[in-house]
C-alpha cells in the first residue's frame, strides 16, 4: 500500500487538516508530552480526601449500599473463618477458586480444612472464588483487581460468588491515590491486562429499569477487610 | 446507519398513538431524571468536575493526532494492534478479517454504540460468523431484530411482557411451563443461555468507553459484566472505538468516570470499569492471546474542524434522551437513527447528510434541558440551530415554510414593524378567544392546535409591559 492509500495517514491527514496544525509543531507535541509525563489531577471529591477511619467507613458504606456484603476481620484466622462461613450461608459446596496470590496463599487454610482450594483460572463448574485487591478507592466503595498467575481475571466474573480480600491499610481515598499504586507496582504508563474496577456485585436495570442481581457475573460479592 | 429515507413525521404519530410504548417510556422519567438528580445532590463538587472534563476534552481534541499516536505507541508496547478506519465499510472490513484470521465461527459482543453505526453484525452474519449480543438489553434487541431505542438502555421501549413472548418465542427448547413472569427469571434465563455463548465464543468484541494515552487501556464499564467475559473468554479480543474516546491520562479518565456513571444512571459508579491493555501476558493463566483495537473515524475528524466540533466531547451517558421532552413523548426508533435524542439530532445529520436527516434537528423545542444536563456541557441546542442553517441554506425546507421564514425575518429586522404587528396579533387573538382565555383552533396553525390549546395574550405584548417598567423604575 501506499503511503497515500495508508488509512492511518488519512486519518492523522484528515484531523490536521481540520485542525489546522502540522504534524512537526514543536509547542503543541510538548505539551502533550507534559500532561502525559505529570499526570496532573483534577478536582479530587472532598469525600475522598478524608482520614483512613472515614475512609474506611466510607468505603463499607458504598459498598453496602451497592449490594456487597461486607465483614471487618481483624485476624488471618478470623478471614478464614469468615470465608467459610459465607459458603455456608449461600448454600454453596465448601470448595473455593483461587489464584497464586501470595498473601491468599499465607491465610491458615488448615483452620478451615473442610474448604477445597483449588488454583488456577476459573472453570466453568467452579461457584465461588477467592481474590485479593492490590488497592481500594473509598469514594465508591471501589476495588482494584489486576490479572495475572495471582488473580486470574476469571475469578472475578465466572463463580456466582465472588470474595475479595483486601487489607485495610490498601484502602485510599480517590481512584488518583489508587492509581499511583498501581504505578508504584508496575512502572509508570504500564498495566497489566486487565484491570478490573469493581464496586458491587453483578447487575442490571434493563428490564424496566428494575434492578435484577446477578446478571452475567457473581450474584454475590463478599468483601473481607483485613487489619 | 439511518434508514435511506426515514419517515420521523410519521414514525414520531405512530409512536405518540403507541400505547405500549408510552406506558413504557414512562420509567424514563421514573428512573433514570431523579436518579441523575439524587446522584449529583450527593457531589458537591460536580459542577466543577463537569468544567474540568470539558477542558479534558478539549485539550484532547485540539491535540488529537498527537495523543492518537502515543495512544499507538502504549497499545503496540503491550503487545496489541491498532487499526485505523476512514470510514464504516473499512471498519467492517477490518473487524471481518480480523475474525477470519481468527477461525471464528462464534463471536460474543459488549455493548458498542460504534458497532451499531457502522452495522458490524450484518457483516459478520453475511459471512457466516454466528454473533451473539451479550448485553442483556442488547440480546433482547437482537432477538426481535430491532435496534436499540436508547443508548444506555436498548429495550427502555419494551415492557416486561413483550419481553418474555420474545423468550417464548425464541428459546424453544426450554420448558413452555416455566415462569418468566418476572424480571428476575427473564435475567436468569439470559445468564443461563448467554453463559454457554461465553464460553464456546472465539472472538470477543467490545467498545470502549474511554480510550487512555497514558498507558494504552481501553475502557468499558459495565454493570452486568458481560463486557468483561467478552473480552477475557475468547481467544481474540477486539476493541471497537471511534476515534474522540480518547482522553490523555488516568487521572482524566477518573474526572469523566466521576460523571458517567451519575449522569446515565444516578449510579456512583458503575458495577464494573475494566481497563484492557494489550493481549494476555506470558505468565497469565487466562485472558486473549490477541488484542487488537480498531479506531473509527466516520466523519469525526471532519466535525473537528467544523461548527459541530463540541459534540465530539460527548460521552453517550444518555442524560440528553432521558431529560428531553421530544424523546420522552416518543421514544428512541421514531430517530430513525442508532443516536436518537438531542445528542442525535446533533450527530446523525454529520454522519447520513442533513438532506437525510434534516427532521431531527428541527425536531426541537429548544427547552434547553439537554445542555444543562450535559455532563461534557455540549451546547446542543446551539448545534442543533446551526444544523437548521445549514438546512435552510441548503433549501431543503418546504416552500411554505421557507417563506413564513423569510416574512419572519422581513419583520424581525424592522423593530417598529415588529411591534406593531405584534400589539395588533395580540389584539387580534385575545378578541378572537373571547371570554374563554384560549384559542383551541389558529389559522396557519392547525396542526399545532390540532393536540392542544393556545392561551390567548392578556391585552399587552412583552415590549409594552418591559418599556412600561422601565419608566416605572426610572421613576
Amino acid at each position: 500500500m501506499s503511503a497515500a492509500e495508508d488509512p492511518r495517514s488519512i486519518v492523522m491527514g484528515r484531523i490536521r487538516a481540520s485542525l489546522g496544525v502540522a504534524s512537526l509543531d514543536r509547542a503543541r507535541k510538548a505539551s502533550v508530552e507534559r500532561r502525559l509525563e505529570r499526570h496532573p489531577h483534577g478536582t479530587i471529591p472532598a469525600r475522598a480526601r478524608r482520614g483512613r477511619a472515614e475512609c474506611l467507613a466510607l468505603f463499607t458504606e458504598m459498598l453496602t449500599a451497592q449490594g456487597a456484603d461486607m465483614r471487618h476481620v481483624l485476624t488471618r484466622k478470623e478471614a478464614v473463618a469468615a470465608i467459610a462461613s459465607y459458603l455456608g450461608t449461600c448454600n454453596l459446596p465448601p470448595r473455593i477458586r483461587m489464584g497464586r496470590d501470595a498473601t491468599l496463599a499465607a491465610l491458615p487454610w488448615r483452620d478451615a480444612w473442610d474448604i477445597e482450594r483449588a488454583i488456577g483460572p476459573a472453570q466453568p463448574g467452579d461457584r465461588a472464588a477467592l481474590s485479593h485487591a492490590v488497592v481500594a478507592a473509598a469514594e465508591t466503595g471501589t476495588l482494584f483487581l489486576v490479572s495475572g498467575p495471582a488473580n486470574p481475571t476469571t475469578l472475578n466474573f465466572l463463580p456466582e460468588a465472588h470474595t475479595v480480600l483486601i487489607e485495610a491499610a490498601d484502602i485510599v481515598g480517590s481512584y488518583e491515590e489508587a492509581w499511583d499504586r498501581l504505578r508504584a507496582i508496575h512502572g509508570k504508563g504500564t498495566l497489566p491486562r486487565a484491570v478490573n474496577l469493581i464496586s458491587g456485585p453483578s447487575r442490571t436495570a434493563d428490564i424496566e429499569q428494575t434492578i435484577v442481581r446477578g446478571a452475567h457475573g457473581p450474584r454475590r460479592l463478599l468483601v473481607l477487610i483485613l487489619g | 446507519m439511518a434508514n435511506a429515507k426515514h419517515d420521523f413525521r410519521s414514525a414520531a404519530s405512530q409512536a405518540l398513538a403507541d400505547r405500549s410504548l408510552q406506558k413504557a417510556l414512562l420509567n424514563v422519567k421514573r428512573g433514570f431524571v431523579s436518579k441523575r438528580a439524587a446522584a449529583k445532590a450527593k457531589l458537591p463538587e460536580f459542577d466543577s468536575l463537569r468544567e474540568e472534563a470539558r477542558a479534558i476534552k478539549d485539550h484532547t481534541l485540539s491535540h488529537l493526532d498527537l495523543y492518537l499516536e502515543a495512544y499507538e505507541r502504549k497499545v503496540i508496547e503491550s503487545g496489541g494492534e491498532v487499526h485505523y478506519a476512514p470510514a464504516a465499510a473499512d471498519a467492517r472490513a477490518i473487524v471481518l478479517t480480523l475474525c477470519e484470521q481468527a477461525g471464528a465461527k462464534l463471536v460474543t459482543k459488549g455493548k458498542s454504540m460504534v458497532s451499531e453505526e457502522i452495522g458490524l453484525n450484518a457483516h459478520l452474519q453475511a459471512a457466516k460468523i454466528e454473533v451473539v449480543e451479550t448485553d442483556l438489553g442488547e440480546y433482547i434487541v437482537q432477538l426481535r431484530g430491532e435496534r436499540p431505542s436508547h443508548i444506555i438502555a436498548p429495550v427502555i421501549h419494551l415492557n416486561k411482557e413483550t419481553i418474555e413472548q420474545e423468550f417464548r418465542r425464541k428459546h424453544q427448547r426450554l420448558p413452555r411451563e416455566r415462569r418468566l413472569d418476572r424480571a428476575e427469571y427473564l435475567v436468569a434465563e439470559a445468564r443461563a443461555l448467554l453463559r454457554e455463548k461465553f464460553l464456546a465464543a472465539d472472538v470477543g468484541i467490545t467498545g470502549a468507553n474511554l480510550l487512555i494515552a497514558e498507558t494504552g487501556s481501553s475502557v468499558v464499564v459495565t454493570n452486568e459484566g458481560n463486557g468483561d467475559l467478552t473480552s477475557t473468554l475468547p481467544r481474540m479480543h477486539i476493541v471497537i472505538a471511534s476515534i474522540e474516546k480518547l482522553v490523555p491520562t488516568l487521572e482524566d479518565a477518573s474526572t469523566i468516570l466521576r460523571l458517567l456513571a451519575r449522569s446515565a444512571t444516578g449510579q456512583e459508579i458503575t458495577t464494573y470499569t475494566s481497563l484492557f491493555t494489550g493481549p494476555r501476558r506470558e505468565a497469565d493463566p487466562d485472558g486473549p492471546t490477541a488484542y487488537h483495537v480498531l479506531l473509527l473515524d466516520n466523519g469525526r475528524s471532519e466535525m473537528l474542524g467544523n461548527e459541530f466540533a463540541d459534540m465530539l466531547r460527548c460521552i453517550r451517558c444518555g442524560a440528553c434522551l432521558n431529560h428531553c421532552p421530544v424523546y420522552g413523548a416518543i421514544g428512541g426508533h421514531a430517530y430513525g437513527s442508532i443516536y436518537p435524542g438531542p445528542m442525535g439530532a446533533v450527530l446523525t445529520p454529520q454522519l447520513s447528510g442533513i438532506d437525510q436527516a434534516r427532521d431531527l434537528p428541527n425536531a426541537s423545542s429548544f427547552c434547553g434541558r439537554c445542555e444543562a444536563v450535559c455532563p461534557m456541557e455540549i451546547p446542543l441546542p446551539d448545534m442543533m440551530r446551526a444544523w437548521r442553517e445549514r438546512d435552510f441554506a441548503r433549501g431543503n425546507p418546504p416552500r411554505f415554510e421557507r417563506l413564513m421564514l423569510k416574512l419572519w425575518a422581513f419583520a424581525a429586522k424592522r423593530p417598529r414593524l415588529y411591534h406593531a404587528l405584534a400589539e395588533a396579533m395580540a389584539r387580534y387573538l385575545a378578541r378572537r378567544a373571547g371570554g374563554r382565555g384560549r384559542l383551541s383552533r389558529l389559522p396557519l396553525m392547525q396542526a399545532w392546535t390540532e393536540a392542544r390549546d393556545l392561551p390567548a395574550p392578556q391585552g399587552n405584548t412583552f415590549h409594552q409591559l418591559y418599556a412600561r417598567s422601565m419608566r416605572k423604575d426610572a421613576r
